[in-house]
């Protein structure tokens, strides 16, 4: 069991998990994830770590609220205990002192691009970092952010925030006003990865991606996560989930992440029911 | 290593000495030989196919008492007991089976237990048929041999369900600590035996339940949870330690475990990572691995679903590409979770079939289809990324290959597409390169087995031992605890000793 630390609500749907994992933190690299359930009968789901904390034990991660699973990790409270927390699980990104560095992180990706914006900064590199938000209210950590970056854009669809981009634009801009950039790395959604690694792939730029299947065991035991890269076949849980964004086959991504649509809303309806139970039968 | 060794000589003299001791004199005197061989192999009572390809409670419900020890009066108790050789763990099966015919129940499972920490799993999930029934002097006799494998499974549960499992004394601690990687077959063997030594042993394993294959692997039907949790409840109470969600390779190296303390290991991680067969589709959603099938089902327990959270596709034509017990496992559990059709798709003939007989009997008993000398070359995805279909190819039998099996080759023309709405590729598994990848120093063979000493399961490293899939690339939970039961005694010695033998 790992006993929760904190969850709390960063913006609307985005929250933050903290959890007592010494050993995780101890071993916690940049672009590495863990595995959690959030109780007994639920599913083994892989976060990102978005930060961690040897000295205190804790390791933290960001998630978006988006069915059965997460919907009961934002129901959980500090002192809660879950009953699987594993890793750090998955390479390490390759850190190392390119020159510049674009860091692009949307949603949840916002949190997960932070260690990695803050390793390539120790590394000696410049960083620019690039956020993407909906709308404005849905930007948070940008101050954490500034100090691990040279510079930190934000691309919103806003009306508040001018001009509307969204970040494969905004990154395209940049590149375009002669910003010179040796590497970008993207976490966010699939969508966000593929439209930025879209972006740069004409201006032949280095571009990573951290990759988000579905996963099950998270040690390459069971190939849930197989994605085509270049060709050939990868387990996102031990080959990556770092790969070049400019050889993945996201269509192929796209499909496999929505393998179980229909189920996933029955579950949910199952959850609501379980929760709400006098609403159910109405 | 081969299972039809000579035995040791001290195993010989204790087989003797068992032998000779009045009390098997007098039994063997009391029935007359031929009397023996006239009585039938008792059966094994099973659920009706119909009522249990339904649900995943066991099928097999184990024998009665009375029936157990007529099936053990079968028993010839020869002078020269060639079931022992076929055992790869060399259980004392006849002084077994005649402490079963006399109804000591209780002293029959000891006895197991000297050699088998795990005999109601053996005697569910071992090829008793390819082991010591095939050499039993019966089967020589009549053609049917002594049903060694049920009384195994008989006693074990008689022990369980009495309540009496047996706790043996330990011995003062040694202070020595052990680590074992991988709560599997092998590493619960391990775990047992250096506990009953003394040592202070953690088991570290990855997933959230122990037990490895047995629990996310062999399915409920076959393998009911509950007999798991009793064995690796007996090892706690050994003073086992054992530390879940626990990635030895990236929580901790292997070598973070030495600088804590650990001054022994038993890897036993398994052969966990799929082989696929590299042909177009194999992405396509509705292809499984067969681990990630049977993981699903078993250890997530996606049966259940939505009461449990993990989905698994529920194919109505399922196709399982492959010919062994895992094959065996997933077509039968995708038969209960509801497909109209639940075919086995095997490149060779019924005769080359790696799975154990009776899992084959009980395949077809539920209406699994059999699909012979086909193999597919590429499956066929909807709009949605779905699979849709399959091309196969028919194949011959040609030469025998390295195996000794006769090479399958395509029949050129032959191809054909059929409908399937699910796949689960079931075609073996290599090692998990995890450890070996973050343990430098640790020598790994061409498919990634690590290179082991097979008497003392020694690895290239001091004080590392391995075992079970690791080494073998995919073999079975008896050779497994085979191989654990080797490496205990050998880290006994190097713990007392200080160094290698």
């Amino acid at each position: 069991m790992a006993r929760i630390v904190q969850r709390v609500k960063l913006v609307p749907n985005i929250h933050l998990l903290e959890v007592e994992a010494p050993e995780v933190a101890r071993k916690a690299r940049p672009g590495q994830f863990i595995i959690l359930m959030p109780d007994e009968r639920g599913e083994r789901i892989p976060l990102t770590l978005a930060d961690w904390d040897a000295k205190k034990g804790t390791a933290t991660s960001i998630f978006m609220v988006v069915g059965t699973s997460t919907e009961k990790l934002a129901r959980l409270k500090a002192g809660d205990e879950i009953p699987v927390y594993v890793g750090p699980l998955g390479r390490p990104s390759e850190i190392g002192h390119f020159g510049t560095v674009l860091c692009a992180g949307g949603c949840f990706g916002i949190a997960a691009i932070y260690p990695l914006a803050r390793a390539y900064k120790e590394a000696g590199n410049r960083v620019i970092t690039v956020l993407d938000v909906r709308a404005r209210y849905l930007l948070y950590w940008q101050d954490k952010l500034r100090k691990v970056s040279d510079e930190l854009h934000i691309a919103s669809r806003d009306d508040q925030v001018l001009p509307q981009e969204y970040i494969p634009y905004r990154l395209q801009k940049l590149l375009a006003e002669g910003e010179k950039v040796e590497r970008v790395h993207v976490v966010g959604c699939t969508y966000l990865m593929a439209s930025c690694a879209e972006a740069t792939k004409p201006l032949g730029i280095k571009t990573i991606v951290s990759l988000n299947p579905i996963m099950l065991d998270g040690t390459g035991m069971c190939g849930a996560c197989r994605v085509s890269v270049a060709g050939g076949t990868k387990f996102a849980c031990v080959d990556g989930p770092d790969f070049d964004g400019h050889a993945v086959d996201w269509a192929e991504l796209y499909a496999r992440r929505r393998a179980y649509e229909p189920q996933e809303v029955l579950s949910l309806c199952e959850l609501e029911k379980n929760l709400f139970p006098a609403e159910g039968q109405l | 290593m081969s299972e039809k060794e000579e035995l040791a000589p001290e195993i010989k003299e204790k087989l003797k000495s068992e032998f000779q001791k009045p009390w098997r004199q007098e039994l063997r005197r009391s029935v007359p030989v031929k009397e023996r061989t006239k009585i039938p192999r008792q059966k094994m009572p099973e659920r009706p196919p119909e009522v249990r390809n339904q649900d995943f409670r066991e099928v097999n419900l184990g024998l009665e008492a009375e029936v157990a020890r007529l099936e053990a009066r079968r028993c010839l108790d020869c002078a020269n007991p060639s079931c022992v050789q076929g055992c790869p763990v060399a259980i004392d099966i006849p002084t077994f089976v005649k402490l079963v015919e006399v109804g000591d129940f209780i002293q029959a499972v000891r006895k197991i237990k000297e050699t088998n920490s795990l005999p109601a799993i053996c005697g569910r999930v071992c090829p008793q048929e390819t082991q010591c029934e095939a050499v039993c002097n019966l089967k020589k006799a009549t053609g049917v041999p002594v049903a060694i494998g049920n009384l195994e499974r008989f006693v074990a549960d008689f022990e369980r369900e009495a309540g009496e499992v047996f706790i043996p004394s330990l011995p003062p601690p040694t202070g020595k600590k052990v680590a074992v990687i991988g709560a599997g077959p092998a590493g619960l063997t391990v775990a047992g035996d250096l506990a009953k030594k003394g040592h202070q042993v953690t088991i570290f394993e990855a997933l959230h339940v122990a037990g490895g294959v047995l629990v996310y692997g062999i399915p409920e039907f076959r393998l009911p949870k509950k007999i798991l949790q009793a064995e690796v409840e007996y090892l706690k109470r050994l003073g086992v330690e054992i530390k879940l969600n626990f990635v030895v390779g990236k929580t901790a190296t292997l070598d973070d475990l030495r600088a804590e303390g650990y001054e022994a290991f038993f890897i036993g991680t398994g052969a966990g990572l799929p082989n696929f067969m590299k042909i177009p589709g194999e992405n396509l959603i509705g292809v499984y691995s067969a681990n990630e099938y049977l993981t699903r089902v078993n250890l997530m327990r996606a049966y259940d679903f939505p009461r449990y959270d993990t989905p698994v596709l529920v194919g109505r034509r399922v196709a399982v590409i492959g010919g062994g017990n895992v094959a065996m496992d997933s077509v039968r559990t995708a038969k209960r979770l509801g497909a109209e059709r639940a075919m086995i798709i095997y490149r060779r003939s019924r005769h080359e079939m790696p799975a154990r007989e009776e899992e084959v009997k009980h395949a077809e008993e539920e209406g699994i289809e059999f699909h012979f000398l086909t193999v597919p070359i590429r499956y066929i995805g909807d709009e949605y990324g779905r699979v849709k279909a399959m091309e196969c190819q028919r194949m011959e039998l040609g030469e025998p290959d390295s195996s000794g099996r006769r090479r399958p080759v395509p029949v050129p023309g032959s191809e054909f597409i059929t409908e399937v709405d699910l796949v689960v590729v079931a075609i073996g598994q290599s090692p998990n390169p995890l450890i070996p990848q973050t343990t430098p120093g640790l020598k790994v063979e061409k498919w990634g087995n690590l290179e082991v000493d097979w008497a003392t399961m020694a690895t290239s490293l001091e004080g590392v031992y391995a075992g079970g899939d690791i080494v073998r690339g995919g073999a079975t939970v008896i050779l497994a605890m085979g191989d654990g039961r080797r490496a205990a005694a050998a880290i006994d010695a190097y713990l007392r000793n200080g160094t290698r033998q």
